[in-house]
């Protein structure tokens, strides 16, 4: 791919980036005009009604863009390390093992602090794709797609019981957890984006160093090692730094699905499959399509809302359809 | 040398048919045992006279309520939803030949869930009805799966990463019902999600015999088929029989049983899954083995629901339970199937 062509989608999608902020802040319970939310961001002092909502809607915008974007990456990294088309969050069940521990501290110990949440969602997807990833790639032909799925659907199942076994018995439980497991980020707060920022910007980071040794990890392991690549430590580095990305932003949101599968296969379409132009699109490329969906949401659930979790589902489970269809039956 | 070998064939045939008779003898066995024990205990005990004489009509101050009323109809459907999830779940995976291929796993049962929420919390609506929708909502999920899994020759992987997809989109659709509902039906609706026989009412019980009475005879009937279907595609083909036809017959009556079981108790986790395997390790391979998952289904969940109800301080829903037993067995069958390499 020409570097010209790649300079114009960058182009292109920082624009949409841009376009689809503003209108995250334009949209809503109440709609403020163009010229009243760009007013709104230039004169901070200003307090008119409309300000006052678009800066409401600030931190929501905000959190969308991190959230995106660190989704995004995580199912660019985590597809790139496992070599497998359908590695993501939700299907490595690691969004599960988030709320298992995030459930399990709410009912014993009474956790209520974004920090606490952090910590415990990390713990919980750390161990869950460590655990998932390691049943499906027992046996011969190492870890297939159906393995991979059939794994992270399993252990999903088998984690959500033990959720249901905590939450049933408390009302209180349950109405904090049936909020917050569909994955939402209407209850963003300034307070929660700082929490969560620095593990965000650590999994960036390890994300970007990572990229060399993930481009010759794509030419297969033989390879890889023979270019002087130690596979299993780049596997682990990476492995952490998308669990990182994705168990901080489901501490904070809850599981938000999809985005992590979608987002690096549309990218790997538009710029070919080379790491140091699929991760920073699909950084940019999860961030649009989170503020899309979350302003779809608003707008198709006027006039409450619908969940940003529910819409990525929606989007994406047709796209895991889509990529099971192509796959040859011998790959699967 | 012939009549050595056919007698030698012939001896090993009756032995895995004893050992059939023996196992499916064992498992009614243990079924009516549960049985007996769901009518025994409660938060009184009841001697068996009493049980007896109450289920032959006599009329007795308190026992006839408690029995006839409350742990009559739970044993009756627990009974009922078992054999139909497990029969449904055996049907499943003995088609696509991948004991993870159950209609819980892959969304057919999602799609029953979905519509009977939607019933129950939005619409307000109980009994045939629901039954009937979420029937209707469950063929058409399997068959929307069916479809867009057959592109070119059928592929059993393809199908199960198409059901994982599909059961993604339906659970987020589960969610936000959940969230729209009223928060008071909520606890309800949670319960019935995972699973549970707390509603048992005696009029769902007529439904559910006809259903399990009748779509098991079909199965039974179609035993052999569902056995060359097991041997894979081009055997099957070779053999003479019309695969895409009959695997559409067994599906649409497997949907059958899981809808109307999932229309009463919701879908109580991992029964339709758990029952094939264990049904097929207790007889053998090579045996038919739908009657047997049909029993083991029902002790699954009979025995979970006693132990749901008896065995700690909060009264569990059964599907918790099987919930919890059936995880690490799941997880230990899946890291067994990577071993041999089948999936």
């Amino acid at each position: 791919m020409k570097q010209k062509r790649l300079g114009v989608v960058m182009g292109i999608s920082l624009f949409l980036l841009v376009g689809c902020m503003l209108t995250s802040l334009a949209f809503g319970a109440k709609y403020i005009e163009w010229k009243e939310v760009i007013f709104a961001l230039f004169h901070i002092e200003d307090t008119s009604f409309a300000s006052l909502v678009v800066r409401e809607r600030i931190p929501r915008t905000i959190f969308c863009l991190i959230a995106g974007a660190s989704l995004g990456v995580s199912g660019a990294i985590m597809q790139a390390i496992t070599r497998n088309p359908i590695a993501d969050p939700s299907i490595l069940g690691v969004n599960t093992g988030a709320s298992l521990f995030v459930v399990a501290g709410i009912t014993f110990v009474q956790i209520s602090s974004a920090n606490q949440y952090i910590w415990l969602a990390l713990l919980g997807a750390g161990i869950t794709a460590i655990f998932v990833y390691g049943i499906a790639s027992i046996g011969s032909g190492g870890t297939t797609p159906i393995k991979l799925a059939l794994a992270g659907a399993a252990t999903s199942a088998a984690l959500s019981s033990l959720i249901s076994a905590m939450t049933l018995p408390r009302t209180d439980v349950m109405n904090a957890y049936r909020f917050w497991q569909v994955g939402s980020v209407s209850g963003a707060t300034w307070e929660g984006i700082r929490a969560v920022l620095p593990f965000i910007m650590v999994g960036i980071i390890i994300s970007l160093l990572c990229i060399p040794a993930l481009d010759i990890l794509a030419l297969g392991d033989e390879v890889a090692t023979g270019l002087g690549v130690n596979t299993g430590i780049i596997r682990l580095i990476g492995a952490c730094a998308g669990v990182l990305l994705c168990g901080a932003i489901t501490a904070l949101a809850g599981p938000i699905g999809f985005v992590g599968l979608m987002i690096p296969h549309t990218m790997r379409l538009i710029v070919g499959p080379n790491m140091r132009r699929i991760m920073p699109m699909s950084a940019i490329g999860g961030a649009i399509l989170l503020l899309v969906a979350d302003i779809i949401g608003r707008v198709v659930g006027s006039p409450s809302e619908l969940e940003v979790g529910i819409i990525t589902a929606f989007l994406g489970a047709p796209i895991l359809i889509v990529i099971a269809r192509k796959a040859k039956v011998r790959a699967l | 040398m012939i009549t050595k070998e056919h007698s030698f064939l012939r001896e090993g045939y009756s032995k895995r048919r004893r050992r059939m008779v023996i196992v499916t003898m064992g498992l009614l066995l243990l079924t009516l045992i549960l049985s007996i024990t769901m009518l025994l205990y409660g938060n009184t005990r009841y001697s068996v006279d009493t049980v007896v004489h109450v289920l032959l009509g006599k009329d007795i101050k308190g026992a006839t309520f408690a029995i006839g009323s409350v742990r009559l109809p739970r044993m009756l459907i627990g009974l009922l939803v078992g054999m139909a999830f497990g029969m449904a779940g055996n049907t499943f995976q003995t088609i696509l030949r991948n004991p993870l291929a159950s209609p819980d796993i892959i969304g057919v049962t999602s799609g029953a869930s979905v519509a009977a929420v939607y019933c129950i919390l939005m619409l307000k609506l109980s009994g045939n009805i629901v039954s009937i929708v979420s029937l209707v909502a469950g063929i058409a999920v399997a068959i929307l799966i069916y479809l867009l899994s057959g592109r070119g020759s059928f592929s059993g992987g393809r199908l199960i990463l198409v059901g994982i997809g599909m059961q993604a989109m339906l659970s987020s659709v589960i969610s936000f019902l959940l969230l729209r509902a009223n928060q008071y039906d909520v606890a309800g609706a949670m319960r019935w999600l995972s699973g549970s026989l707390n509603g048992a009412q005696m009029k769902n019980v007529p439904r559910l015999v006809y259903v399990v009475l009748g779509i098991g005879s079909i199965l039974l009937i179609l035993t052999r088929h569902l056995h060359i279907l097991e041997l894979g595609e081009e055997y099957a083909i070779a053999l003479g029989l019309n695969t895409n036809q009959t695997r559409v017959i067994l599906i649409v009556c497997s949907v059958f049983l899981v809808a109307f079981a999932t229309a009463v108790t919701g879908p109580i986790a991992f029964v339709a899954f758990l029952a094939g395997p264990i049904a097929k390790k207790l007889i053998g391979a090579g045996n038919p083995s739908v009657i047997a998952a049909a029993l083991v289904g029902a002790s699954l969940v009979l025995g979970a629901d006693l132990i749901g109800q008896f065995a700690f301080s909060t009264r569990f829903p059964v599907g918790v339970i099987t919930g919890i037993v059936g995880a690490p067995y799941l997880i230990i069958l899946l890291i067994s199937m990577n071993k041999r390499g089948v999936a």
